[in-house]
């Protein structure tokens, strides 16, 4: 069983890490009371740019054009998130709307330049960020072999993101403003803060992680551009409720959530495995996310002005 | 006397400029010449009799998922779940197509309801969820789109995938489909079929249930002001649940026109982009079942041209797709709009004491 375990959890790692920061991202945007069901958009655009990035400088820089591409990936989604901040800050539009008009611009835009790019629609990498063991730590009886053999570079960026997350949500003055901005935007308002900077704050955040979650996914375990995450931003989205909007249930719901993946997807490979239908695991995170939701309808955890455009004249 | 316009419509039409101008703007950025590009474009899909009845063909199941999201709205309700329900209405169509040996007189049929049937189920449940535990229906209906993308998924590859394909269901049989032969011969060979007519019927059995009936008054009423609605004795909780429902029917009869009308077999592994389009089509229809039609055939003639024009110059056929969502980030920005609008130069443009919205 501990041998199973052992060489799953590499894999569980890979696929959570991604889901991991695109749904912190998610948390910025929404405690700061900006809707965003564009995380999807967002990822793709992070993939997009990271993917070009690198095919284009890695004969250049070589190894390092995956960590510079992964930069990239963020101030793509960080610009690209504009868009949403720009129609639900300023303008007041709906806020699902508009995620709904950056998951598709995304998918179509960045298709149609790669396209005009590769002919294909495809941008494939030939190499991809190596796996390494932690020297010391991996010597470690129990956790060494689970947590530090065969992990990605990627893998302590995002947990170095997770802690920053939580310690600037609940430690800094920063982090208070933006939950009051998503709880009491008015309180906010009265304080002398402008609301919108914070919002606009909220959503480059999470167009920052959303692109870094989509180029991780590319520089780790696909290898490859084709215009898609794979509902990998809507997965996010439902740990980010499952998680309910906290930093530390968002880290439980994505090791959950990507636990189930990694399953689903070895359950061939692994006999022992097989005993449970894939459908079930693929359907399961969407369906606890809803029980969740059913269990918890009374005691809403989801900021309380989350959605709705904040109006400085209104009381 | 002169001619005054309704302020919706002119909305629309800037959107829409809007949108054609971003597409004219990426071709022009790689490099072609969008006048040419759009000339393509619209001759793709309006050339002959042939390539209209394939773009009626693409433009059927659109209408449906338009006027599902349209009449949600109408009653208050943002159905993002139209996705789910093409799948669920398409699958099960699927099924039963490929299953039952029945004459196509009966299959038909059977297969309409089914669809119409699974698409409500999918509807029903964010509706219940809505109206008894207030959960947010729009959150509701994300997980409902991948519960059906993967119960599809499964469904398709372990039990119906053809021989070859793991990624498609095996083609439906001549019986099993919306496609007549004396139609095909009437537009000389296009795709284009009997759903049609299930989707026009649709709009104006829609379009009398909310302006005619009792019925549609309450839905309506719903939509503006539940409380107020609520205040009048109207059951708020069952309306939500039907009209949830009659959303999620449309959407599933719009699976069955794509999955067993315009296309031949099931294709699993993407989200079917007619229900995202569907938001497009209703907020470019401003609600209404007939701004609807006239939605989604403008979208159709942009799906249906987009291939044509990639094989003619150099221009990736996604342009159509970014101009739809660039069309859709215009529609959710329209303030912007209506606040130029509103500005005493355009003022003449409309009838007086329309337009009372913040601007």
């Amino acid at each position: 069983m501990f041998d199973i375990l052992v060489n799953l959890f590499p894999y569980a790692m890979a696929f959570t890490m991604p889901i991991l920061v695109t749904a912190l991202g998610g948390l910025c945007s929404e405690r700061s009371g900006i809707v965003n069901i564009g995380l999807e958009g967002l990822m793709v655009v992070g993939s997009f740019s990271a993917a070009v990035f690198i095919s284009r400088f890695y004969p250049i820089l070589g190894g390092n054009a995956l960590w510079f591409g992964l930069l990239v990936a963020m101030a793509a989604g960080a610009v690209f998130s504009l868009l949403h901040a720009f129609a639900c800050i300023n303008l007041r539009a709906n806020h699902v709307i508009s995620g709904i008009a950056i998951n598709m611009i995304a998918a179509a835009m960045t298709v149609f330049f790669a396209r005009t790019m590769t002919g294909s629609g495809n941008i494939l990498l030939r190499n991809g960020l190596a796996r390494f063991s932690v020297p010391v730590l991996a010597e470690i009886p129990l956790a060494g072999p689970l947590l530090f053999r065969q992990s990605y570079g990627t893998t302590w960026l995002i947990l170095v993101v997770l802690v920053l997350v939580w310690f600037v949500l609940y430690y800094t003055r920063f982090g208070m403003r933006l939950w009051a901005a998503g709880e009491h935007p008015h309180a906010l308002d009265a304080a002398g803060v402008s609301v919108y900077r914070i919002q606009y704050s909220g959503v480059l955040l999470s167009g920052m992680f959303a692109g870094l979650g989509g180029a991780t996914i590319l520089v780790t375990y696909s290898g490859e551009f084709n215009g898609s995450v794979s509902g990998m931003g809507f997965l996010a989205l439902a740990a980010l409720i499952f998680g309910k909007w906290k930093p530390l249930g968002v880290l439980g719901s994505t090791l959950f959530f990507g636990f189930a993946m990694t399953i689903a997807n070895a359950s061939q490979a692994e006999p022992a495995l097989q005993a449970i239908p894939e459908i079930i695991l693929k359907v399961f995170p969407y369906v606890v996310t809803l029980l969740a939701l059913i269990l918890f309808s009374r005691t809403t955890q989801a900021p309380r002005a989350l959605g709705e455009p904040f109006d400085k004249g209104k009381r | 006397m002169r001619i005054r316009l309704n302020r919706d419509f002119v909305i629309g039409l800037v959107t829409v400029f809007l949108g054609l101008l971003a597409g004219a703007l990426l071709m022009a950025l790689t490099g072609n010449n969008p006048l040419q590009g759009f000339r393509f474009l619209f001759r793709g899909s309006l050339m002959n009799v042939e390539r209209f009845g394939n773009t009626l063909a693409i433009s059927t199941p659109l209408i449906l998922t338009g006027l599902s999201v349209a009449f949600a709205f109408r009653t208050g309700l943002f159905n993002i779940g139209s996705p789910g329900q093409v799948l669920v209405g398409g699958l099960l169509a699927t099924v039963l197509g490929l299953t039952l040996e029945l004459p196509g007189v009966l299959l038909l049929p059977v297969m309409t309801l089914a669809a119409i049937a699974g698409g409500a189920f999918w509807g029903f449940i964010p509706g219940y969820l809505k109206a008894r535990f207030n959960v947010h229906e729009v959150v509701a209906c994300i997980m409902m789109n991948w519960i059906a993308y993967w119960i599809t998924y499964y469904t398709i590859r372990i039990h119906f995938s053809s021989a070859g394909l793991a990624t498609e269901s095996r083609r439906l049989g001549f019986d099993a489909s919306l496609r007549v032969k004396w139609l095909t011969d009437l537009f000389q060979g296009s795709y284009v079929n009997l759903g049609i007519f299930l989707a026009l019927a649709a709009v104006v059995v829609i379009a009398v249930i909310l302006n005619n009936t009792v019925w549609g008054y309450q839905f309506k009423a719903v939509g503006f002001n539940r409380y107020a609605a609520e205040n009048a004795g109207i059951a708020v909780q069952r309306n939500i649940v039907t009209s949830m429902m009659i959303s999620g029917a449309l959407s599933g009869l719009a699976g069955l026109c794509f999955y067993a009308g315009y296309a031949v077999n099931m294709e699993i592994g993407i989200m079917p982009a007619i229900g995202w389009d569907g938001i497009a089509v209703a907020l470019l229809g401003a609600a209404s079942p007939v701004g609807v039609v006239g939605a989604a055939l403008f979208f159709g003639i942009l799906q249906s041209g987009k291939g044509f024009m990639g094989a003619m110059t150099d221009i990736p056929p996604e342009v159509g797709d970014t101009i739809i969502a660039a069309i859709i980030y215009f529609a959710a920005t329209s303030v912007l709009i209506r606040r130029v609008l509103a500005h005493r130069r355009f003022r003449f443009l409309f009838t007086r004491g329309e337009d009372n919205s913040d601007v």
